[in-house]
């Protein structure tokens, strides 16, 4: 007993500077890091287009920009097409190979997490840019709405690449 | 002479805005039903034919998961579909709605194989698809 108390100060004074230490760490990485690593690429719009993906990736929903998420993400996605949030999206392998390129060559420049998360919906730009700060979180109910991957719902422009505030109109 | 030559160019602007406003269908529907018809007699030695009725049964009808092939493509064919779970709006299924369907064989075996896999978690029989399409010629716009 008395010996955890001889050493008590000690202990409260290292305990404390671990502390400060650590929350100095996660200040300068937060602003370093934007979104903890996880965002998006700039410019929004790929400079290239290709026919394959406009074809084949939006029957189902808009074609998301390949900027929206990090090559590692893409290839995921690209690897379980036959089981993709619950459809069948298989393409043939020739097809696959040539969308993958395209993708990860035009995947976000500016996402410096080890994450690969499977949906834009999931990434912490994605969130953070769609909190309740920004949105009333009632608007996630609406019909018209439908799933927050249902970016055409708000931005007009979606199909494009165009995600620009002046082309933001919440339905009603 | 100057008569001859307008019929030549008149021949020619047909030929030209023919090949123009046509776009260059693989196959009409027709002849992919004739294509799913020789598989399905390959597949079933005591094949009888296929039947609109039973398509239209077949399209309308869940098997056994959350969709039927109407949740998308509508109870009503000739009209503009939308996707379940996406709400993406989807061009009329019928041919009479919608001249692109049924004309591109590569698409029409992709989809077949990926749709049925979503409703019914395999593949369809040849009778399967030649019901559904004998069904889909049916419909009028
Ligand atoms: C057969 C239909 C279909 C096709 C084809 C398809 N998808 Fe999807 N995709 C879906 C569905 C369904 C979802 C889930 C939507 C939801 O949750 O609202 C989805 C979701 C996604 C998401 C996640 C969206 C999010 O952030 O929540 C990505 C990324 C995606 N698809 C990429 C692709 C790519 C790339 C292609 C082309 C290779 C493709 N999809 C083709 C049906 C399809
Ligand atoms: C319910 C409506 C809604 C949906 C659905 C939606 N967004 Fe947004 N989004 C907004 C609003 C509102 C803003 C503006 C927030 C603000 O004021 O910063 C925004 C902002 C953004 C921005 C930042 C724009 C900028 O210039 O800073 C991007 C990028 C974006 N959304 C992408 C997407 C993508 C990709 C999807 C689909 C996967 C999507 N959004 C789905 C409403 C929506
Ligand atoms: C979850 C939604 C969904 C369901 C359920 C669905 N489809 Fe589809 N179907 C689509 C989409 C999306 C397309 C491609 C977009 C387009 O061609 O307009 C498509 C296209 C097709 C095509 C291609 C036709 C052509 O030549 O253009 C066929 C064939 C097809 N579906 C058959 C079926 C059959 C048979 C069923 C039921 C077993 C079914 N679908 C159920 C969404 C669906």
């Amino acid at each position: 007993m008395s010996k955890y108390y001889k050493n008590f100060p000690r202990r409260l004074v290292s305990a404390l500077l671990v502390m400060g230490a650590t929350m100095s760490i996660a200040q300068a990485g937060d602003r370093v890091e934007k979104y903890s690593g996880e965002n998006r690429g700039k410019p929004a719009q790929p400079s290239q287009v290709n026919a394959k993906f406009q074809q084949e990736c939006s029957t189902c929903h808009i074609a998301y920009s390949p900027g929206l998420l990090p090559a590692a993400s893409w290839r995921k996605v690209m690897s379980g097409l036959d089981k993709h949030f619950g459809s069948d999206a298989s393409l043939t392998d020739q097809e696959d190979k040539e969308i993958t390129a395209f993708l990860v060559n035009n995947a976000s420049n500016r996402w410096n997490a080890s994450t690969a998360p499977l949906r834009i919906t999931e990434t912490a730009w994605f969130k953070h840019k769609h909190d309740s700060h920004e949105i009333p979180q009632a608007i996630w109910k609406n019909p018209k709405v439908k799933s927050p991957a249902n970016c055409a719902a708000c931005h007009q422009q979606a199909d494009r690449g165009d995600f620009s505030e002046r082309n933001i109109k919440i339905p009603k | 002479m100057f008569r001859e030559f307008n019929v030549t160019l008149v021949c020619a602007l047909v030929v030209v805005a023919g090949l123009i406003s046509s776009p260059a269908f693989a196959q009409t529907p027709e002849e992919a039903l004739a294509a799913i018809q020789s598989d399905a007699a390959k597949a079933a030695s005591d094949f009888k034919g296929f039947s609109a009725a039973r398509g239209e049964n077949f399209f309308k009808t869940k098997h056994g998961n959350e969709w039927s092939c109407a949740s998308c493509h509508t109870e009503n064919p000739a009209a503009p579909g939308k996707h379940a779970k996406t709400g993406k709006v989807i061009q009329p299924f019928a041919p009479s709605a919608n001249a692109e369907r049924f004309t591109d064989p590569g698409k029409v075996a992709k989809w077949f194989k990926r749709n049925c896999n979503d409703v019914l978690d395999r593949v369809c029989t040849p009778q399967e698809k030649g019901d559904v399409l004998a069904y889909l010629l049916t419909v009028k716009k």
